[in-house]
């Protein structure tokens, strides 16, 4: 019973989407009141009536209600509460159901925490938001439906995928939808624009909180996402280039450039046409990954949830949105007029050369992901590898680093080139010659290490003479009360950029790995760590079967430093051999083993080993980044100005 | 106007190219041993691990080399499809126990049906490495002259037995 009033309120939600659609942007062009009044109160309904459904397909699996097809599929009676709630978006259905209900959270949050954007404007941003939703509601129903029963119902589920019984991808999912989806309100907000004519300082300020939350969301949501491959897959990598992982990079870059072309935008009122695209493109490029994970066109470590049937549905979705933008772009982008000039050497300027760096490495990156889909389309099999996308990415992002350091002490509008060089050549001296010092500390002399460390503490120390500069000639009291939260924002996003660097240089040039032979009693050396094998045994835990292995690791004069246990497991529905690393993790260095095989009758294992240093910083600096960018959306300037906007932009013509 | 329009222009050519790629099986990866001489081996069988076979043991007849293993779990998925070839007493069908307990593999053939006139042990998987194997199961045609004419990928379904196998195999009794 429960279950059809999940699917009840699914349709009752789709109906209401299409009414939010509809209705308050033909309110708007039309320039009916009560039309555009609807949007509210339609946009609160279908969070209901979404969130209704959602919470039935919960019930569904807390219960173990196996008559659902869905929680058959992806369940089992013996699996932990925590995955059974978690397995609701643990399979193509549920997923799509949760990214539909966190549509409906932003456009909720849109129609409550918005209230210095006009009525209209906000009617629309709402509609075309329900547009989206209505799309996907569609295509849950059709294609996709997560209530469909089984029966006779199943005696037993055949239990979530295992590699999915883990608390990182537990919530992982949502923290990438959250940010994925998130970009739909800047898209809505472009596409509002678009249509009124309005893209202008007052909107740039109105869109900037909303990327700026999405944008932290996705960075977490990433950093979920390969913090859980480093420590699940048992490969010990942390970014694969798989096209997955592709598919969610390529709108966070498209997110970064957004951030900052916003930020132009509403300084300068310049870049406009510039702006609205980006924002289209950030949620083109959150659908495309969609449409890559959920397609199967390509192969990927995702793969296990793809279905080719529902490609077409998704591809036509796509069609139909981005396409429909763009032609409104192109039709309605020639009428937007920049209020200023923008000179090279401003702010502006390097906030341009940003954009266009990421810009390519964002394109960059999409044809490396979808060449061999191009030559499969030739007839011949290719695929791109690491190789590639490490060496695009380093060429492109390495002049970025240095522009973030100018950029930061670079003034608006203008500057002069004597200032300029007066106020950067003792500290790139400084940069040049402490990196110097480090690299040489370091077990080895790499170029690129030096390079990388170069370019952390350039960012680093410019960001601390940006700061400084805002506390010269005032009282620090005074200072700290009058700074906004945007600047600290922006200072943090930089220095998570920084600390970033420093964990994939480091770890990429300095780490160690060796696979072994070891049997009980053996031991290894690296890095100035003793790793002891002392055996495995047979443990039984709630739905798999462990097989662990015992291993000490001791410092070079011989003291014990810590025990680690890692597994084989067999999930005991699905027979899948599982590996869990064990992980000693560090500020400074991670001690990982895997199991692999064994070997022989002896009790010997096939052994991985890493020394991983300063692998932390990677997912550190992604925390620092996302903690900007909660600085930045909390600037009180987007809660200031409510009146004098409102009453300009509701002098905004209708149609 | 032209410049505004421009993504739209690159947005259609991508439609195109996912459209075209959703036609396509990126899991179909062409095997460059088709058509050339099935790469020899000499393993001792299941049932009687002190006799070998070897490819020459098999020249002059069409025959099926099926890579199975009693872990796999799509093995039991077309095991019913392999065992309806094997009723069709058209070719021999020889199984590849593909890094494999010897133990487990004589259960499993005993809990499911035996389709294959033998089965060969390939402990250390090597074998598998000369033929390409990458993911079990996997199929193999070979004919009379002794090169390899077919390699299905993954489990045989009744369409893929009916629609591709099973021709290949008459065309090459002709």
């Amino acid at each position: 019973m429960i279950p059809e009033i999940g699917h009840f309120a699914l349709i009752l939600a789709l109906c209401i989407a299409l009414f939010q659609a509809v209705i308050p942007l033909a309110g708007a062009s039309l320039g009916i009141q009560r039309w555009v009044a609807a949007a509210i109160p339609a946009t609160l309904v279908q969070l209901l009536f979404l969130s209704l459904a959602y919470a039935s397909l919960t019930w569904a699996f807390i219960n173990n209600d196996f008559s659902v097809l869905y929680v058959a599929r992806n369940s089992n009676s013996e699996l932990p509460l925590i995955y059974q709630v978690s397995g609701v978006w643990g399979g193509h259905e549920g997923s799509l159901l949760l990214w539909a209900l966190v549509l409906s959270l932003w456009s909720g949050a849109v129609a409550l925490f918005s209230p210095n954007v006009p009525r209209v404007m906000r009617a629309r941003v709402l509609g075309v938001l329900g547009l989206v939703s209505c799309g996907f509601l569609l295509f849950i129903i059709i294609t996709s439906n997560p209530f469909e029963r089984l029966i006779p119902a199943a005696a037993e589920g055949s239990d979530l995928n295992p590699l999915l019984q883990d608390i990182g991808m537990a919530i992982h999912p949502p923290m990438l939808y959250i940010g994925y989806v998130g970009f739909s309100v800047a898209f809505a907000f472009s596409i509002a624009a678009l249509i009124s004519g309005q893209v202008d300082s007052a909107w740039a300020r109105w869109a900037r909180p909303w990327t700026n939350i999405a944008w932290l969301f996705l960075t977490l949501g990433i950093a979920l996402g390969s913090w859980w491959a480093y420590y699940e897959l048992g490969w010990g990598g942390w970014w694969f280039w798989d096209p997955v992982e592709n598919a969610s990079f390529m709108p966070w870059l498209v997110g970064i450039a957004l951030m900052h072309s916003l930020a132009i935008t509403e300084k300068r009122g310049t870049f406009k046409a510039w702006t609205a695209l980006l924002a289209i493109f950030a949620f083109s490029l959150s659908l495309l990954g969609t449409f890559l994970v959920r397609s199967g066109v390509l192969t990927s470590v995702h793969a296990f949830a793809t279905d080719p049937a529902r490609g077409i549905f998704i591809l036509a979705f796509l069609a139909v949105v981005v396409g429909g933008s763009l032609v409104l772009y192109a039709w309605r982008a020639p009428l937007l007029r920049s209020a200023a000039q923008t000179r090279l050497l401003s702010r502006d300027g390097a906030l341009l050369l940003n954009n266009i760096f990421l810009a390519v490495a964002t394109t960059a990156i999409l044809l490396g992901t979808l060449y061999p889909i191009a030559i499969d389309a030739m007839g011949g099999k290719i695929s791109v590898g690491p190789p590639y996308f490490n060496l695009m990415f380093l060429v492109l992002t390495a002049p970025l680093g240095i522009l973030i350091g100018i950029g930061m002490l670079i003034r608006w509008k203008g500057d002069d080139i004597k200032r300029l060089r007066g106020k950067m050549q003792l500290p790139a001296i400084a940069v040049l010659v402490v990196a110097f010092l480090i690299s040489l500390a370091l077990p080895q002399w790499i170029w690129s290490a030096y390079l990388g460390i170069v370019m952390a503490l350039w960012i680093a120390v410019t960001a601390a003479i940006a700061l400084f500069e805002r506390f010269r000639n005032r009282k620090p009291m005074s200072a700290l009360r009058s700074i906004p939260s945007g600047f600290y924002g922006m200072l943090l996003g930089h220095i998570g950029i920084a600390v970033f660097i420093i964990g994939i240089t480091l770890t990429s040039l300095y780490n160690h790995e060796k696979d072994l032979r070891m049997a009980p009693g053996d031991s290894y050396s690296v890095a100035g760590y003793k790793f002891t094998f002392h055996g495995v045994q047979q443990f039984r835990v709630d739905n798999y079967v462990a097989t662990r292995g015992e291993f000490s690791v001791s410092n070079e004069s011989g003291d014990f430093q810590t025990s680690l246990y890692p597994e084989k497991r067999i999930y005991q529905v699905q027979k899948m051999p599982m590996t869990e690393a064990a992980i000693d993790a560090g500020f400074t260095r991670d001690l990982f083993i895997a199991l692999g095989e064994p070997l022989g009758n002896k009790g010997a294992w096939a052994i991985r080993i890493y020394y991983k240093p300063f692998i932390r910083w990677i997912w550190l600096g992604a925390i620092i980044m996302a903690l900007g960018g909660l600085f930045a959306a909390g600037d009180r300037r987007y809660k200031r100005h409510t009146t004098a906007v409102a009453v300009s932009a509701g002098m905004e013509k209708t149609g | 106007m032209i410049r505004f329009a421009a993504p739209l222009g690159f947005f259609l050519l991508l439609v195109a190219l996912l459209g075209y790629g959703l036609s396509l099986d990126p899991k179909k990866v062409p095997s460059p041993l088709i058509d050339k001489s099935a790469p020899d081996f000499s393993l001792p069988m299941l049932d009687a691990p002190s006799r070998k076979l070897a490819p020459g043991d098999l020249l002059g007849q069409v025959w099926v080399l099926n890579v199975w293993a009693s872990w796999c779990i799509s093995c039991r998925a077309e095991h019913a499809i392999i065992t309806q070839l094997a009723r069709e007493n058209l070719v021999t069908i020889i199984g590849l126990n593909y890094k494999d307990q010897p133990q487990d593999a004589v259960n499993w053939l005993q809990q499911f049906g035996n389709p294959y006139t033998t089965s060969l042990i390939d402990l250390d998987g090597r074998v598998g490495i000369d033929w390409g194997v990458y993911g079990v199961p996997e199929t193999f045609i070979i004919g009379a002259d002794g090169n390899i004419r077919y390699k299905h990928i993954g489990p045989v379904t009744q369409d893929s037995l009916d629609n591709k196998l099973l021709p290949v195999i008459r065309a090459l009794l002709g």
